[in-house]
């Protein structure tokens, strides 16, 4: 594909290896040639590399396919996931999942993204719904106010969580910002 | 529709302090006897220019510029003129970029490009007082000191202290460019607006070489918080010069990107009319983008790319 058609989430094969578009940024001088700055991650190792390319280059998009699977459980710093129409299991390392573990509950489908039948990425909902299994001053999160307090949810993810919040609640959680949306049922 | 009026919504200041910016500029010029003017968009030829891609328009071009056409009129005898004009170039998308984007330009019979540059700065300057009520500028928590004169640098010391060799002794074009972007420009003193001078003769592009040193041609840059904000020429009036580099760079394109492209017969007949003049050309976009603190286009034009 061409350099210009690189985005924020495109996924490029570089030097052998498979790599996500963090970020990339246009540069060009008013009268100069433009240069593409692209930070890259790593897929399987979440490595990062900076590296610029010019107008006109050529880079190679990885061919990523997708599948869907069921997460089971955990297993040291591996998660385990299986493919709903084959049953078979695979894994995906802590370090590729990045800030998804806060919000992963065992038996929920996600859809894992495959490079040559390899897990390398796994996309969740934009909202997900997760239970308090403890609440109160024990805990705390980045802030406490008069109108918050801290919640731990059953995936372990601590967040900043309205007052009135009690263990056993089920809340929606908005996982692009991590942030608490509203409660969806209140302990009976 | 409900997230376009939340975005639209959250930039109607900037959008009002665009208002203003322009409605400021306007009286600048006004007040020292500059005539507004303005010139077609949709052009037969324009300056061929190997790192910028016009966009076309029923065989014609969208303009990348309106600089020949302003150029015809001070050949006429029109004595200070000035535009703010849409232009065109495809492909560039980024923070500080949109195809589409309005461009201030301003020509002075009698001037060099000194001139130009002091006319940006009292311009700027009039800008932020008028808005800010200040010398000083915030931008991305960074204070800028717009206190006049701004500092100026030749591009042969800028280069010298941060990438290490001379473009005006021995001019690389590729190294040029991109250690422009990733040496030269992060090097700049953030604390005041910089005016890099005197680019070597091979990026001269419609400026005049100096007399005195012909490697170095009368073309000066402003940037200010890590923007290019405008380019000022004291402008060639050679007509067999200007035939020469439009043919050259014409030749270029044609070598790498296979597209022929027509020099203007008109323009290049009114060059040979210029009275001793200089031009600048400065983004509006990117003027309004340092007053309103935005990090990109999008926080300042209602729609851009992203949301046409």
């Amino acid at each position: 594909m061409e350099i210009e058609e690189v985005h924020k989430n495109t996924k490029l094969m570089y030097q052998g290896k498979p790599w996500n578009v963090d970020n990339a940024e246009f540069v060009k001088p008013g009268k100069g040639r433009a240069i593409y700055r692209l930070r890259l991650k790593n897929l399987l190792d979440a490595g990062t590399l900076d590296i610029t390319f010019h107008s006109g280059e050529k880079v190679d998009e990885a061919s990523i396919s997708n599948q869907e699977m069921q997460y089971l459980y955990k297993e040291g710093d591996h998660y385990i996931f299986m493919n709903t129409s084959t049953f078979d299991q695979t894994f995906v390392s802590e370090a590729q999942m990045g800030d998804k573990i806060n919000f992963l509950k065992e038996g929920v489908l996600v859809n894992v993204q495959l490079l040559d039948d390899r897990p390398i990425d796994i996309s969740i909902p934009v909202f997900v719904e997760l239970a308090v299994i403890e609440t109160g001053t024990a805990i705390k999160a980045a802030t406490v106010t008069a109108q918050n307090k801290s919640a731990k949810m059953e995936t372990g993810y601590i967040l900043d969580v309205p007052t009135f919040i009690k263990e056993g609640d089920s809340l929606k959680i908005d996982t692009r910002t991590g942030a608490y949306v509203e409660r969806l049922t209140a302990k009976k | 529709m409900p997230a376009e009026r939340e975005r639209l919504a959250q930039i109607k200041k900037n959008l009002e302090r665009r208002a203003e910016v322009y409605g400021v500029v306007r009286e600048f010029f006004r007040k020292q006897g500059f005539l507004e003017i303005e010139t077609p968009l949709r052009v037969l030829s324009i300056a061929p220019e190997r790192y910028i891609s016009p966009i076309k328009s029923e065989g014609w071009y969208l303009i990348t510029s309106p600089e020949l056409h302003m150029k015809r009129l001070l050949a006429a005898g029109y004595k200070q003129i000035f535009q703010i004009s849409r232009c065109f170039r495809g492909g560039e998308r980024g923070r500080l970029h949109n195809p589409e984007f309005s461009l201030l330009e301003w020509y002075r019979a009698g001037a060099d490009y000194q001139d130009s540059i002091s006319d940006a700065e009292q311009l700027v300057v009039a800008v932020i007082q008028k808005l800010h009520r200040s010398k000083i500028l915030h931008y991305q928590g960074q204070n800028i000191d717009m206190q006049l004169p701004w500092p100026r640098l030749s591009v042969k010391d800028a280069f010298l202290q941060s990438a290490g060799w001379d473009p005006v002794a021995a001019y690389d074009a590729e190294r040029f460019d991109y250690d422009m972007a990733a040496l030269v420009l992060p090097a700049l003193d953030p604390a005041h607006p910089t005016v890099l001078t005197d680019y070597p003769a091979a990026a001269a592009s419609l400026a005049r070489l100096k007399t005195d040193n012909p490697l170095v041609a009368e073309r000066a840059e402003i940037f200010i918080g890590g923007i290019e904000l405008a380019n000022a020429y004291s402008e060639l009036t050679d007509a067999a010069e200007q035939r020469r580099r439009f043919e050259k760079e014409a030749a270029q394109i044609e070598r790498e990107y296979g597209t022929g492209m027509q020099i203007s017969e008109p323009f290049l007949e009114a060059v040979g009319y210029l009275p001793e003049c200089s031009g600048i050309a400065l983004g509006m976009d990117r003027l309004v983008m340092l007053l309103c603190d935005a990090v990109d286009i999008n926080e300042i034009c209602a729609f851009t790319e992203n949301n046409i």
